[in-house]
């Protein structure tokens, strides 16, 4: 493995973990309600301008985080209870459409209560690279990998362990059945928005330090992290992750080593021959159903 | 009376599916509700269940009004149904799907005693790590029921339990059907097959085009000439 290999392979995994994180927020919520998100960047974007907006205020970058993480998810919550639950009912087609107009609202105020410049997030931990077999990588993106396999580990524990999230998973599998066992599926779509949330504002802080932040930053991230979630295989948020990584080191290659004008095109090229190929993506959900 | 349906009607969009449904079920009775295909049986399920909303009428359950009450709320006042079709949580273990049906306790977590369960049907107990799915339309019967069971209900719905089973398995099912209603448990059972539920039951009754018409013991209504001619097919 040559050191440039190497070199973009990092890079790759390091803006893959974020696409996974957004693509598992995208999973999550269409489990619950078979709605496609399309205000998930924007948690990224409140994620990052937040952390970075309170650091400048001088609030210690520990404190920062939390209190941008709490925002996101008390917008994730009220996104749910103000513009999708009053919408109870309507098909999922509207409720798609709703969460662009949610998406068009938070970029809006967020350029109002920000700004619209464009803002970096000091490194957590230093600027010194760290030298692996010739390729350097920056200890941010050690932060970012890290972050997504606490995030993984923590998830897979939540929805093999825990009842609330053997629950989520039944919401998703049969609604009224799960209606029929005492779920509150509202409370779980809820849940799904603020767990969403959660993961869009960690990434949006994590990436912050390595590429700049700004009130549209989620528009791009967003649409990667959905492709994320489609090529995995819709539904599935462990595949969301997978998908992530795929399509960042994906990326990151043909940046390499043809040209990085190249670089948005990949993700939906990928996503494009998964679809044609695969529909319900690499890891779809297999049905096993017996009549 | 544990549940009181008073002139009841439902429809879906501007096309009525029932109307003035009247069906009274005291604790500790198996009631049967028979009719032909399309004739309101499953609605009026789910309208108990609370997955289907009411358009008239009321349902009381225990003496207290919840035709408005949202499904979830009903399990825990002790209403659990079966649904038509079994309807399990398919790609989850046997095991999950029973748990599941104990989310309302506030036990379920710590304790999720699955050995009555299992002692109801040993089969079970050895599949409990395959995906529900993949298990024969008997079993998954008693899936259905088994996790039915665990929100240790006061009244227990069973749509259909027959569908889609062999002789043998209708047989066993009915069987179980029976063995639970002599445990004491009020049992509402929805059926097509109305010579197997008729047999069973301690009262019936007949719907009929979405409106519940004849009315009686098991006996009375398997001897009763219109009944007869219309659904036992003697």
């Amino acid at each position: 493995m040559s050191a440039q290999f190497l070199q973009f392979l990092f890079s790759g995994i390091t803006v893959g973990a974020i696409y996974a994180l957004v693509g598992v927020g995208f999973s999550v919520i269409y489990n619950s309600s078979n709605v496609i998100n399309f205000a998930q960047g924007e948690f990224v974007m409140i994620g990052g301008m937040a952390t970075v907006f309170l650091s400048a205020a001088g609030v210690p970058l520990p404190l920062a985080i939390i209190l941008a993480v709490l925002a996101a998810v008390i917008i994730g919550y009220l996104v749910e209870k103000l513009a999708i639950e009053p919408a109870k009912g309507s098909s999922v087609v509207n409720l798609i459409i709703i969460t662009i107009g949610v998406s068009i609202f938070l970029r809006g105020l967020a350029q109002v209560v920000f700004d619209r410049n464009f803002h970096s997030l000091k490194a957590f931990s230093g600027t010194e690279p760290i030298q692996i077999a010739g390729a350097s990588i920056t200890t941010q993106s050690l932060w970012v990998i890290g972050g997504l396999v606490i995030a993984t580990l923590v998830l897979g524990w939540f929805f093999n362990r825990t009842l609330t999230g053997k629950a989520m998973l039944a919401t998703s599998y049969n609604k009224d059945a799960a209606k029929l066992v005492g779920i509150n599926t509202g409370r779980i779509l809820q849940l799904s928005f603020m767990i969403a949330a959660f993961l869009g504002a960690v990434s949006g802080i994590l990436i912050a330090p390595i590429a700049l932040t700004y009130a549209n930053v989620g528009v791009m991230l967003g649409l990667k992290g959905f492709c994320a979630a489609m090529v995995g295989g819709l539904g599935n948020p462990m595949a969301a992750i997978a998908g992530g990584l795929l399509v960042g080191v994906a990326e990151a290659l043909t940046a390499g080593y043809l040209s990085s004008a190249y670089k948005d095109a990949v993700a939906f090229i990928i996503i494009l021959l998964v679809l044609f190929f695969m529909p319900s993506g690499l890891f779809g959900r297999k049905e096993v159903d017996k009549v | 009376m544990l549940l009181e349906i008073k002139s009841l009607s439902a429809s879906y969009g501007s096309i009525k599916a029932l109307f003035d449904v009247n069906i009274e079920v005291a604790e500790g009775e198996l009631v049967t509700l028979v009719g032909a295909n399309g004739a309101g049986k499953t609605t009026i399920m789910k309208v108990i269940s609370g997955i289907q909303r009411a358009s008239g009428g009321s349902v009381e359950f225990a003496g207290k009004n919840i035709t408005r009450l949202a499904a979830e709320k009903r399990v825990r006042l002790g209403i659990s149904q079966v649904p038509e079709g079994r309807q399990l949580f398919t790609p989850m273990s046997v095991h999950d799907n029973l748990c599941l049906g104990a989310f309302t306790r506030n036990d379920a977590n710590t304790k999720c005693d699955l050995d009555e369960i299992y002692e109801q049907f040993p089969i079970l107990f050895e599949r409990k790590d395959q995906p529900a799915g993949t298990l024969s339309g008997g079993e998954q019967q008693m899936v259905a029921i088994g996790r039915a069971l665990m929100a240790r209900p006061k009244l227990l719905l069973l749509d259909e339990p027959s569908m889609g089973l062999s002789p043998l398995l209708v047989d066993q099912t009915f069987a179980t059907i029976k063995k639970l209603a002599k445990q004491g448990t009020t049992i509402f059972l929805v059926e097509q097959n109305a010579y197997m539920a008729l047999s069973i039951a301690d009262r019936g009754y007949v719907l009929e085009g979405g409106h519940t018409t004849i009315s009686g013991t098991g006996d009375e209504l398997m001897s009763d000439e219109r009944v007869k001619n219309a659904y036992l097919g003697v």
